[in-house]
């Protein structure tokens, strides 16, 4: 969609924020920092109504760009706690009344702010081979009636807090990702996440690569929703382009998500068994997951990263055996998938450890951004297929697969019983994909009319969306992906306070944040 | 049935008399070659056992297990051997070297002693006295010191959990396991093993003659056999996706490789004393009033029998530990303290009750 933030001054902010979250704009989408140039620093705020469905967009400008300053919202929303971090760390912008203001991708000690347009990143960080120390307080910054800036130190971790570090090295952490927890005994107490040990600044390459270059380092972030991920910023392009990709190509990349949906939920069955220390019902999920992988390697030559979608179409049509393969993969995955209700499903023991465990509530997912699986676990009817179908979504039949409890369990049947709707999908289309053209001519340079556009997409496991700003060049001016781990990393806090250190790998797994997806 | 005695009478008297040895040394000579026969038990049982695992576990999981290294893989154990044999044992700074280097040597010789009192034949015991089942309780509670130490001597925080778990578990479980043993000697009359096994020979197992409690006292103590060797779904003190290793986290090469040799035969323990027991030791299976079929039973060594029994065990072991996912702390000890501890003692009352009227066969 096509995105004209309305302008508001720093000084109403706060009022008109809160005015708009007690009109029921309850869910912050998303939040990007922007560096204006001349007009200064500024943030982009994309709000949206969960009982209407209307989306708006606010924008606010700061001039000074030596100590930019923005009150917080992080008040209103408590997703914004962790976006205006990252906002901070990477364009230095101050939010006024933030519990709290460190940085959260790069080192503490790092100098500059890497996206500003006139930051001299390798010129002001030598490489640096000493260990990066974590402080235990952090900073709050304070306004004053009379307009000066008090800061107040607040306490992480007490001094005699247990801490242990999960990570960044750790089997369930399904990645490189660093939590710091401080437990007592079993007991969690809190939980910090440190994050940006894979950060590749995925946001700040693109800005100095053409538009189909861009494509390819969508794939590296939330791998295991390739396919949708590249998707996602195909459509903000066309959208913005005003290119109609044909009907053939629209079912083939409804065909292609869904199929990565399987594949990424299995994955995720695998890997939740595993984290239980469940290993043979871990060994069912990847053989069948080596099913859908074989699928997509005889079409698109990539059994991760598949470089299939690109703009205008998709790179080449299906493999003659695809629908055949596909027909027979569908049965298949009927069938074991009782094996998994069978094996683990219903075994006493991961219910016990699931039921009751983790428990976030429909107001707490939408306050804390949870979308996807985990939102819908909690009774949140937030799948984008639904919503605002996009491509042939509309024209299939399928449930939103919701749960009322927001524990463990309801997530893990969210997760599987999303895999038979998928199926259910496939099934619809494989028969009659419509015939016609698989890429659209577009020109050798492509170039993005002026504009803010957005778009996004139901991944794997939430809102993957695309935020992109153009000044007519044919490189994006600010290319911002709204994450889908973000939000549910920062929600570990709250879900995990409380439990015992087993549910903690328990609700990780259950969660289903890709960390190249979280750091970017 | 073939009494091994004559075979250590024959070298009794073939060391004592033919060689003249005064008694002190024959003594000696004998123990060492004990010794020598248990560590080679031990190290063999060790291999099948490693294999056994990885082919069962293979089965479950639908793949095909090692079968690269020799025929049908047989040769993958030793080969692993050797590599973890030429691993450096790393030093670290911080820890407490002596107690961190001590820990695996208590597990391997507690398991090691309580493996000498497993009954392999008619007359093959190696440690065998009056109190033999309150031995093996002793001493095979010994390594959770082991496991205490290597936690507090690793100087880490993962090892440390992992330590304070295996310590609060295996202490309730041992509550389980003595009652167990308890309900069964209430019935024998008697703890020591070469005797248990005997009686049971004449008799028939002690699963058939004690029926209903000794049928629970075996179930409870398979659950807690298997909670007391650390393996899934208690295997929560080494829980590799919450504690990556737990207490042996920070072990290397051989001591490493001690807490593994330890955990597998720990195993085969828990299988070989359950089998002792209940299932009736090295005393072949028979029916009663089937003469002729109970004859032929009897033609087949005790040794396969035993060992056929506690292989038995250990596949219904494993069988357990590849299909549940693990349990939690608060759980396990729920578990223990409020079912199987009630229920075995109950089930102790209810022995008695069945032996005060001689209501067992």
């Amino acid at each position: 969609m096509i995105l004209d933030p309305q302008l508001i001054a720093p000084s109403a902010l706060k009022a008109t924020m809160a005015q708009l979250k007690a009109e029921g704009f309850d869910f912050l989408v998303h939040l990007t920092g922007m560096d204006w140039g001349e007009e200064g620093f500024g943030v982009v705020y994309q709000l949206e109504n969960t009982t209407t469905g209307e989306h708006r967009s606010y924008r606010t400008v700061t001039a000074d760009r030596e100590h930019p300053m923005l009150p917080t919202v992080s008040d209103l929303w408590e997703i914004g706690n962790i976006y205006e971090r990252e906002v901070y760390d990477f364009f230095g912008i101050i939010f006024t009344g933030h519990p709290d203001m460190r940085r959260i991708f790069l080192r503490e000690d790092w100098v500059g702010y890497p996206l500003r347009k006139d930051d001299k990143t390798e010129e002001q960080n030598p490489f640096k081979l000493e260990n990066a120390e974590l402080a235990d307080t952090t900073t709050q910054y304070d306004v004053q009636e009379d307009g000066t800036v008090t800061t107040k130190q607040n306490i992480v971790f007490e001094e005699d807090d247990y801490v242990i570090n999960f990570g960044p090295q750790h089997p369930s952490t399904h990645g490189v990702l660093h939590f710091r927890i401080a437990v007592e005994g079993e007991r969690i107490k809190k939980i910090d996440p440190v994050l940006g040990y894979i950060h590749r600044s995925i946001e700040k390459i693109n800005e100095g690569m053409t538009y189909p270059q861009t494509l390819a380092l969508t794939e590296r972030m939330d791998y295991l929703s390739a396919m949708q991920n590249r998707h996602a910023l195909c459509m903000v392009i066309e959208q913005a382009m005003g290119v109609e990709v044909s009907d053939r190509v629209q079912v083939i990349r409804t065909i292609m998500d869904e199929l990565q949906r399987i594949d990424s939920h299995l994955l995720y069955f695998s890997c939740l068994c595993q984290d239980m220390g469940a290993t043979t019902p871990f060994l069912y999920g990847f053989r069948d997951r080596e099913l859908v992988l074989d699928i997509f390697e005889e079409t698109t030559g990539g059994r991760l990263i598949f470089n299939y979608n690109t703009i205008g179409g998709v790179m080449h049509d299906l493999h003659p055996n695809f629908c055949r393969r596909v027909k027979e993969f569908i049965p298949v995955m009927r069938k074991n998938l009782k094996e998994y209700h069978d094996i683990f499903t219903g075994n006493v023991i991961f219910q016990n450890r699931s039921k009751g465990v983790g428990v976030l509530t429909k107001e707490e997912v939408i306050n804390l951004g949870c979308t996807g699986g985990t939102g819908r676990a909690a009774g949140w009817h937030n799948d984008l297929r639904k919503l605002r179908p996009y491509a042939a979504y509309d024209r299939v039949d399928f449930k939103e697969i919701t749960f009322t409890e927001g524990d463990s369990f309801a997530r893990y049947m969210v997760r599987l019983l999303e895999i038979e709707e998928s199926l259910h999908i496939i099934e619809q289309l494989i028969d009659n994909i419509p015939d016609g053209a698989t890429q659209e001519k577009m020109k050798p340079i492509i170039k993005v009319p002026e504009g803010r556009f957005y778009a996004a997409v139901e991944s794997s496991r939430g809102q993957f969306g695309v935020y992109l700003e153009s000044n007519g060049d044919k490189s994006p001016y600010r290319l911002h992906y709204r994450s889908v781990g973000l939000p549910l990393v920062y929600a570990m806090d709250k879900a995990c306070r409380g439990n015992f250190i087993a549910d903690f790998v328990t609700i990780g797994g259950t969660f289903d944040y890709i960390v190249p997806d979280v750091d970017r | 049935m073939f009494d091994f005695s004559i075979v250590t009478q024959w070298i009794h008297s073939f060391l004592l008399t033919t060689l003249g040895l005064p008694e002190w040394l024959t003594i000696l000579t004998e123990s060492v070659l004990v010794a020598l026969v248990i560590i080679t038990l031990y190290a063999i049982f060790a291999i099948v056992l490693i294999y056994m695992e990885r082919k069962v576990c293979a089965a479950f999981q639908c793949r095909l297990g090692p079968n690269r290294v020799g025929k049908w893989g047989l040769l993958q154990v030793f080969s692993d051997v050797f590599k973890m044999l030429q691993k450096e044992i790393i030093k670290m700074r911080n820890s407490d070297r002596f107690l961190h280097d001590l820990a695996p040597y208590f597990m391997v010789a507690a398991s090691m002693i309580t493996f000498a009192c497993l009954p392999w034949n008619k007359g093959a015991h190696m440690l065998d006295f009056n109190i033999g089942i309150f031995f093996i309780l002793a001493i095979s509670s010994v390594s959770v010191v082991g496991i205490l130490l290597a936690g507090w001597g690793s100087n880490s925080k993962y090892p440390l959990i992992g330590a304070m778990r295996s310590g609060a578990q295996i202490i309730s479980y041992e509550l389980s396991i003595g009652l167990t043993m308890l309900t069964v000697v209430a019935m024998t009359g008697t703890m020591q093993i070469s005797e248990i096994v005997e009686q049971q020979y004449e008799e028939g197992w002690n699963l058939f003659r004690g029926h209903i409690p000794a049928i629970i006292a075996f179930i409870i103590y398979l659950i807690a056999g298997n909670a007391e060797c650390n393996r899934g779904p208690f295997d929560l003190p080494e829980g590799e996706s919450e504690l990556t290793a737990g207490y042996h986290t920070e072990y290397s090469g051989m001591h490493f490789g001690y807490f593994y040799l330890a955990e597998y035969l720990n195993l085969f323990i828990t299988a070989g004393i359950a089998t002792t027991v209940f299932l009736g030791g090295w005393s072949p299976l028979h029916i009663p009033s089937f003469d002729g079929f109970n004859h032929i039973m009897d033609m087949v060594p005790g040794a396969v029998w035993f060992i056929g029994k506690t292989m038995f065990v250990v596949f219904l072991l494993m069988w357990e530990r590849w299909s549940f996912p693990r349990l939690r702390i608060d759980q396990i000890l729920t578990l223990e303290w409020k079912y199987l501890m009630p229920i075995s003692l109950v089930n102790l009352l209810l022995m008695a009750t069945l032996v005060a009227f001689g209501l067992h066969f």
